[in-house]
């Protein structure tokens, strides 16, 4: 199926996402569509699936004009997009996920879980209809949604950001049906993304935008610099990393076990000395998450110890972990670390230690001022903090931060942050490194953990597999790592 | 105690939980749906009222049935407004239900206070009465109770096996991914909001036409907060929650076949019981005593026994909608 | 056309009053009374002799203290609605000194007011513990305790504390002369209570305001899990707000047996702790309403005792007439939103 978007225009506030965007995409052939965090890659593809629409332009559909209400409309008329995070019912079976919202004309269960096992064995997929959705991984809902919009009839589809968090076993199946899908039943296929190598190689062609506009479209293969050029503007080159500080041993870990309802941490032992890096990697929900929280004291440990600075802590929680210097921070700014409604002079007030029973607002204004200047927030004292940006608040979460910590515990430090924010991040991650702050960090971004680490830890099924030397490892075998293969 | 008094007892179990279980079957619905509807005290308060005034003055008990669940309707259907569109707290405006069906309950019903009235009249099913033991528990009753008993499996039938059910469920536990599968995510919640409280209006009548028949003022006082936390006993399935609602009934039962043989001040000892037997149930049924029986629970016994204990509300529980 | 639109956001506060008149007004119909005499009733029953302002007065104290209490729980973004039995409880508490103890007035009172006071605590922490230690919502354990509170009034009435002349079921015995509060001028009122609700809610307003304390709580009622990162102590801040919450209406409650009435009755508080509930919700959690609303509900509340002694109506009238007003305002009272909320529509019947 052919589409044309025309003079696509969308406008959120005063943020232009989409500025008068056209594309053409043809079938039997895959596209990519690039650009950075706000380029409007994903608003653009969102208009396309129907699930917002465009304040002015149009979409066509080999050569016919369409209007689509809801997603629902647009996969009526052929196209259906994988969301970056499944969209799926976490507490449905794979059938009821499978049966929901399909056109049934009377067809049984039985009959629609055959339907789907027969089309999952097609792709080379295989899925049980009667498990729950949320034991499967992210990489199975995945494949599970884009059997729904197949057997849905879509003639293209979109895939938003699909290789983040899956493994490399799961990225070579899912491109090799996306192949499939292009050249021998002739769809039209667009993977949005923000990875270069990934887009070289599987894309014929690539639009790339920039700020919400159009600013090009290369035939692929091409030489990467080529694209980061339409990608971005000049770029500040990244500062070298310092070396690491070899300090002493500051985290000291002797078999720890940890024990969630849905998942059970195997013993894990490991060393880390002040000023080094530690990256954990994993897919979502491999048991690294509950190392770092363990770390932080918000989940207990079942088994084992933990020394901090040669100390045993037999009663961690995360309220000594504070007071010793360890600071935690989430993947969810606003839902966990910064607190809507709250301006950011609150902020200061709350987090500072002042034990009088009034606070003096005019001190803690001042004081967020001076921050906002340092670590360069936009933003006035008075701002509530939900009307910064993603970046800003960031920005604004560190400037938070206690002055010698000892150790840093993040999330997806740089998830959602364009590329400055996510350079100027690790920069001040940087300097606390070189004043002996040690730092563990998961993310789902295995660039980011083979760039920024000293030392990786791989997890699987909530086991520890492998612990090494960034230096001695690529992304690339960490994707395949963290597939569970040895 | 000999076997037919004791059959008996458990037949008068039932016919008092029916009510009880109409109202959780109407709440589990609306909840499942994704709507808390908090009102529930004063809509059957409200709803028992307009039942019995209604079959009072038209002789009818169908239409004094209508009247019940037109009154609960109207009570869910304000709240669905006010949370759906407006984007209001859906707590704040069910408590304010609550109290406003309380207040004019008491104001409107001051001049139907102990009159008599037309009640539902037994119905025993012919053969089924005659099964020993069960024929004269479950088939010796009214219609309210056959009612009752239908509606469980019913509700249970629809929320967990049908499409329609499915998309029910979708819109309480996610409905931005209901919404890309062209669930009417809003109209939906409006629907089966607005039919729960139509149960629980039924449920009211159930009251006032049978099971506790006439008027009183705060005649079923106590009853919809009792209700809303069977429903998280129940773990949002109406199996589990019609049996919260016949053990509650059952140690009322209790209560008062043991109220006989003890002193008048124990009577307010049996009155505590529902009471106390309210917190107990919450704290076990909640995460913070459940998860840790769980963790040292043998591997094998786990799941059965989350199946038991545990219950995750609806993840979209009361969120208003996102439109964009 | 935007002149209009500004015209209607300008009346737009006075919408909801207005149709809960109409209400009250046809159920007044209805029955068959005169509406015009209805609320002349009501008018002088709550300001038409200076005994009756008193007794508007007076029944404002305990209203005024468990509002202010609701305004620390609700900022830590708890529903606390077992603050019926915590006003309950408070009156038991001040009734045991009061009946257990002979003191001069000068000891005597004081003691009672902080029996009061703990009685309300205690019970408020027992709601604070369910939810923070046995999960279980405030609503629920509030309500369930409630019960409890009532259900135990009614035992020691009926039980221990029956009055010697036999067991009836209305009340104690009256309390001695001097454990109860000086009344002024023959009414109801305690000029000693009425100071200290003023002081009780001056003090909440300063928390809310300027501590560290309303600070965190304000935090914790955003987003606990945040404030929690923060370094806020939830579990501590929420019975602490719950503690304070149940220390003021425990003193609300003291003060209906110990000026209101002259003994512990059946329904002491008589619902007072809904009210305030009602009170806070219709004040939109803002400090310099609250206390107006207040007397606005214990104005309206009293009239409607006086239109039930004059027409044989149900005094729930006077609830109706608050109730509607605060489902309307919390429907319809922000207009920002209903506009946007009706634009939405249409929007959505254009597409």
């Amino acid at each position: 199926m052919q589409v044309q978007l025309n003079t696509i225009h969308k406008q959120f506030g005063s943020l232009v996402a989409n500025d008068e965007i056209s594309v053409q995409f043809e079938p039997g052939r895959i596209y990519g569509l690039l650009g950075e965090n706000g380029a409007g890659k994903s608003t653009l593809m969102k208009i396309l699936s129907g699930y917002q629409q465009p304040d002015r332009g149009e979409i066509v559909l080999n050569g016919a004009a369409q209007h689509f209400a809801s997603p629902r409309q647009a996969l009526a008329a052929g196209v259906g997009m994988l969301y970056q995070e499944p969209l799926d019912v976490p507490v449905f079976t794979v059938l009821e996920n499978f049966l929901l919202g399909r056109a049934h004309d009377g067809e049984r269960p039985q009959q629609s879980a055959k339907a789907l096992t027969q089309l999952a064995g097609r792709y080379g997929f295989q899925v049980d209809p009667h498990e729950h959705t949320r034991e499967l991984s992210m990489g199975e809902r995945q494949q599970l949604e884009l059997l729904r919009l197949l057997a849905g009839g879509a003639e293209v589809l979109i895939l938003d950001e699909p290789t983040t968090g899956i493994s490399a076993e799961q990225k070579d199946l899912l491109f090799a049906s996306m192949r499939t899908l292009a050249r021998e039943e002739g769809k039209t296929l667009i993977l949005v993304s923000h990875k270069l190598d990934e887009v070289q190689e599987l894309c014929d062609y690539a639009y790339v935008l920039r700020k919400g506009r159009l600013v090009g479209g290369v035939q692929l293969p091409c030489p990467n610099q080529e694209l980061v050029d339409l990608m971005f503007d000049e770029l500040a080159p990244r500062p070298a990393r310092r070396q690491p500080a070899s300090g002493d041993v500051l985290l000291h870990l002797q078999h720890i076990t940890v024990r969630t309802p849905r998942l059970e941490l195997e013993p894990v032992s490991l060393q880390l000395q002040a000023g080094q890096v530690l990256g954990l990697a994993g897919l979502e929900g491999s048991g690294q998450e509950l190392l770092l929280r363990a770390c932080a004291g918000l989940l207990p440990l079942s088994g084992g110890s933990l020394r901090l600075g040669g100390q045993p802590q037999p009663d961690w929680d995360y309220p000594r972990a504070r007071q010793h210097g360890v600071a935690y921070l989430a993947a969810g700014r606003l839902e966990e670390g910064l607190i809507a409604g709250l301006t950011l002079t609150e902020h200061m007030a709350l987090v500072s230690n002042a034990h009088g029973l009034l606070v003096d607002w005019p001190q803690n204004r001042q004081l967020a001022a001076q921050h906002i200047a340092t670590y360069q927030v936009v933003g006035q004292p008075e701002s509530y903090i939900e009307n910064l940006s993603g970046g800003n608040q960031q920005r604004f979460l560190f400037a938070m931060l206690p002055q010698n910590l000892k150790l840093i515990l993040m999330e997806h430090p740089t998830r959602g942050l364009d590329i400055r924010s996510t350079d100027w991040i690790w920069e001040q991650l940087d300097q606390r490194r070189a004043q002996g702050t040690a730092i563990i960090f998961l993310s789902a971004d295995l660039d980011e953990i083979a760039a920024r680490s000293d030392q990786i830890a791989v997890f699987s099924g909530g086991r520890l597999l492998r612990s090494v030397p960034a230096a001695e490892t690529t992304a690339d075998e960490l994707g395949h790592l963290i597939g569970g293969a040895l | 105690m000999d076997s037919t008094q004791l059959i008996a007892i458990f037949g008068s179990i039932l016919l008092q939980s029916a009510p009880l279980i109409i109202a959780v079957c109407g709440e589990t619905i609306s909840e499942r749906a994704g709507v808390i509807n908090l009102s529930l005290d004063g809509s059957l308060l409200l709803s028992a009222l307009a039942g019995f005034a209604a079959a009072l003055l038209t002789g009818s008990l169908l239409l004094g049935f209508l009247a019940a669940a037109a009154v609960g309707a109207v009570f869910a259907l304000i709240v669905a407004f006010g949370s759906l569109h407006l984007r209001q707290n859906q707590v704040a405006i069910g408590f304010v239900l609550a109290m406003l069906g309380d207040s004019l309950s008491a104001f409107l019903g001051q001049n139907y206070t102990r009159l008599p009235g037309p009640s539902v009249p037994a119905w025993h099913i012919p053969l089924l009465k005659d099964i020993p033991v069960l024929g004269p528990i479950l088939f010796r009753q009214d219609a309210v109770v056959y009612f009752a008993l239908l509606l469980v499996g019913a509700t249970w039938w629809f929320l967990f096996r049908t499409r329609a059910g499915l998309e029910l469920r979708s819109a309480g536990e996610r409905p931005e991914a209901a919404f890309t599968r062209g669930v009417a995510v809003r109209k939906l919640r409006y629907i089966y909001a607005v039919l729960g409280g139509a149960l629980v209006g039924i449920a009211g009548a159930a009251y006032s036409l049978d099971v506790k028949i006439g008027w009183a003022e705060g005649h079923t006082r106590g009853m919809g907060w009792i209700a809303l936390a069977i429903v998280i006993f129940g773990g949002w399935s109406p199996l589990r929650g019609a049996l919260g609602a016949v053990l509650f009934g059952a140690t009322k039962a209790l209560a008062t076949v043991l109220q006989r043989s003890f002193p008048q001040v124990a009577l307010v000892a049996f009155n505590a019981v529902p009471w106390l037997l309210m917190i107990l149930v919450l704290v076990l049924v909640s995460g913070r005593l459940a998860a840790p029986l769980l963790a040292r629970a043998p591997a094998a016994l786990r799941r059965p026994l989350r199946g038991l204990l545990q219950a995750a509300p609806p993840a979209a529980l009361g969120q208003p909608l996102d439109d964009n | 056309m935007s002149l209009s639109k500004t015209r209607l956001e300008r009346v737009w506060p006075l919408l909801p009053g207005l149709a809960a008149l109409l209400v009250t007004t046809l159920l007044l119909l209805a029955m068959g009374t005169s509406p015009v005499d209805a609320y002349s009733a009501m008018w002088q029953g709550a300001f038409g002799t200076s005994a009756r302002v008193y007794s508007v007065l007076a029944f404002l104290v305990p209203l005024l203290l468990a509002a202010s209490g609701l305004l620390l729980t609700f900022k830590a973004g708890l529903w606390n609605i077992g603050i019926e039995g915590q006003i309950i409880m408070g009156a038991v508490a001040a009734s045991w000194v009061a009946l257990r103890v002979q003191l001069p007035s000068g000891l005597q009172i004081p003691l009672e007011l902080l029996a009061a006071m703990a009685g309300g605590a205690l019970w408020a922490a027992l709601a604070g513990v369910l939810k923070t230690r046995g999960g279980v919502h405030e609503i629920f354990g509030g309500l369930a305790l409630n019960n409890l509170a009532i259900l135990f009034t009614n035992y020691l009435i009926a039980g221990p504390w029956q009055p010697p002349e036999g067991g009836s079921f209305r009340g104690t015995q009256p309390f001695g002369a001097h454990a109860l509060l000086p009344l002024f001028e023959n009414s109801r009122l305690s000029l000693l209570s009425l100071a200290l609700a003023i002081v009780a809610f001056a003090g909440v307003a300063l928390v809310l305001t300027n501590s560290h304390w309303g600070l965190r709580l304000k935090a914790l009622g955003q987003n606990a899990r945040s404030a929690f990162l923060l370094g806020v102590s939830s579990n501590r801040e929420m019975l602490l707000a719950m503690a304070v919450c149940g220390a003021l209406a425990g003193l609300g409650g003291g003060v209906r047996v110990l000026s209101w009435f002259d003994s512990l009755r059946q329904s002491i508080s008589g619902g007072i702790g809904y009210l305030a509930l009602m009170v806070v919700l219709l004040a939109g959690f803002r400090l310099v309403l609250t206390p107006l609303v207040a007397f606005f509900f214990s104005a309206v509340l009293n009239g409607s005792i006086t239109l039930q002694l004059r027409t044989q109506l149900h005094s729930a009238l006077g609830d109706i007439l608050t109730g509607v007003l605060v489902l309307l305002v919390l429907l319809f009272g922000n207009y920002e939103r209903v506009r946007r909320a009706f634009r939405r529509r249409r929007s959505q019947a254009d597409g």
